[in-house]
């Protein structure tokens, strides 16, 4: 299908609008949109641009102390934004994984989301940050959860017409981790890719913790048997040994040129211990202050 | 299908064209801008050739479909030598032999330039990591690398002389 139309509204109201059309899809960072649409992978009849609706781009807080990240603020305007990256930095580090600084300059977070690859870094981020997003469509606004969004590789479940307008960080009550597995260090893609939040009590005992898996399963999993099993401990080796054990139980990958299944099993054990202690180190840091 | 009127500013200059709207800008400055310095490699955000700057951000012009630069400010490797000569990159460039076929030089200059523009005094891995989305069939990037940090190291001095 050839691309027909380019429209960049200045109102959110306007972007509901002209997204509601068949055949129009929503641009924030163009970095998986415009090479599907060369390669004729993706259909869009009709381009719209959401970078120069204001209310789309930039970081706000939110009344409960949480942080509502405009749809197409880019990645690199994340490490910009102190207080988010006082707050959760795993989530920054996690959109920061991704390409190039080129492609971060234009990539965004919900563009992430939506573009629903496996192996897409800042989303296990989000689904251990309890993330949410604000979607917009036809039928007016709705809040979901991000780990609700991606529903196989390369689709969502947003309804015709819907996109997604922010993504919601709630407030910070622990601290946060993403580490991911590539071969080389730099332009690739995640083998395994592990994001981790964690609450801590003053004297170091787990009071609640999540993991989730990316690349190792048709969409990012939130292994909450991982988290369950670190709840009541200290982070000790039994428990750090049944958080390993549930995500290697969870995970359920294929063989690529990355990896094989059973690497990338054993993998997720060893990268969801290392991502818990980083994010444990921050929460402890985090209470010593 | 309507084409496009798009206004711009390309290396400072007032600039307009017509476009179809999945046109990309790198397809956009190489056609009717005529400026073919920027590379087209990959075509997908990959290898950096056509890296030029928008409103300051270094972006790939292929990932930017060109009715986005609609009043934004574009900078590309035919901008970068000023009336005087070449930009102290591309004489280090040349002093260090940090090329070979050429192809992906522009896209390296502008990436560079962006770097210098950001942090006057990286380190070698920083240099390294961001220049990682430019890739290089020919050098093994240390000419580069070399050619990069002592360009660095001449701007700072030409900044604050000892």
């Amino acid at each position: 299908m050839t691309t027909t139309q380019f429209h960049s509204p200045a109102t959110l109201a306007e972007a509901a609008s002209l997204l509601s059309a068949a055949g129009a899809r929503p641009l924030a960072g163009g970095t998986d949109l415009v090479v599907q649409m060369r390669s004729g992978r993706a259909a869009a009849q009709a381009v719209v641009d959401l970078k120069r609706i204001p209310e789309l781009t930039g970081i706000r807080r939110t009344a409960d102390g949480g942080f509502a990240i405009g749809a197409a603020t880019p990645c690199t305007a994340l490490k910009a934004d102190a207080a988010l990256v006082a707050a959760w930095p795993g989530v920054v580090e996690a959109a920061n994984l991704i390409g190039s600084v080129q492609v971060r300059n234009r990539a965004t977070m919900a563009g992430n989301l939506c573009n629903a690859s496996p192996g897409a870094d800042s989303v296990p981020a989000l689904i251990a940050a309890a993330a949410r997003c604000r979607v917009v469509g036809p039928a007016g606004e709705r809040e979901v959860a991000v780990a609700e969004v991606p529903t196989a590789p390369g689709r969502t479940s947003l309804a015709a017409g819907e996109f997604v307008a922010a993504i919601l960080l709630p407030p910070q009550t622990g601290a946060d981790a993403y580490l991911r597995l590539t071969p080389r260090t730099e332009m690739d893609i995640a083998v395994v890719g592990a994001g981790a939040w964690i609450e801590l009590a003053a004297d170091g005992t787990c009071t609640a913790a999540r993991l989730s898996l990316g690349a190792v399963a048709p969409t990012a999993l939130l292994v909450e048997a991982a988290g369950a099993a670190l709840v009541g401990s200290k982070l000790g080796e039994e428990a750090l040994a049944a958080l390993s054990a549930a995500c290697q139980a969870a995970a359920n990958p294929i063989d690529d040129k990355r990896g094989t299944a059973a690497y990338r099993v054993a993998m997720s054990g060893v990268l969801a211990r290392r991502a818990v202690l980083k994010a444990a180190a921050r929460a402890a840091a985090a209470h010593a202050h | 299908m309507s084409r496009l009127h798009i206004t711009t500013t390309v290396n400072g200059d007032a600039q307009e064209f017509l476009c179809e709207p999945g046109t990309t800008l790198l397809d956009a400055l190489r056609g009717p801008l005529g400026l073919t310095g920027s590379k087209e490699g990959c075509g997908s955000g990959d290898c950096g050739a056509c890296t030029v700057t928008l409103d300051g951000e270094m972006v790939c012009a292929c990932l930017v479909l060109a009715p986005e630069a609609q009043g934004r400010r574009i900078e590309t490797i035919e901008g970068m030598a000023g009336a005087e000569g070449l930009h102290p990159l591309q004489q280090q460039f040349l002093a260090h032999g940090a090329l070979q076929c050429g192809f992906c030089t522009p896209g390296v200059l502008v990436a560079a330039k962006a770097l210098l523009d950001h942090n006057p005094d990286p380190s070698e891995s920083e240099a390294r990591y961001w220049l990682a989305g430019n890739l290089c069939r020919c050098t093994g990037y240390d000419k580069i690398i070399r050619a990069v940090l002592a360009t660095a190291a001449q701007l700072r001095q030409e900044r604050s002389p000892a």
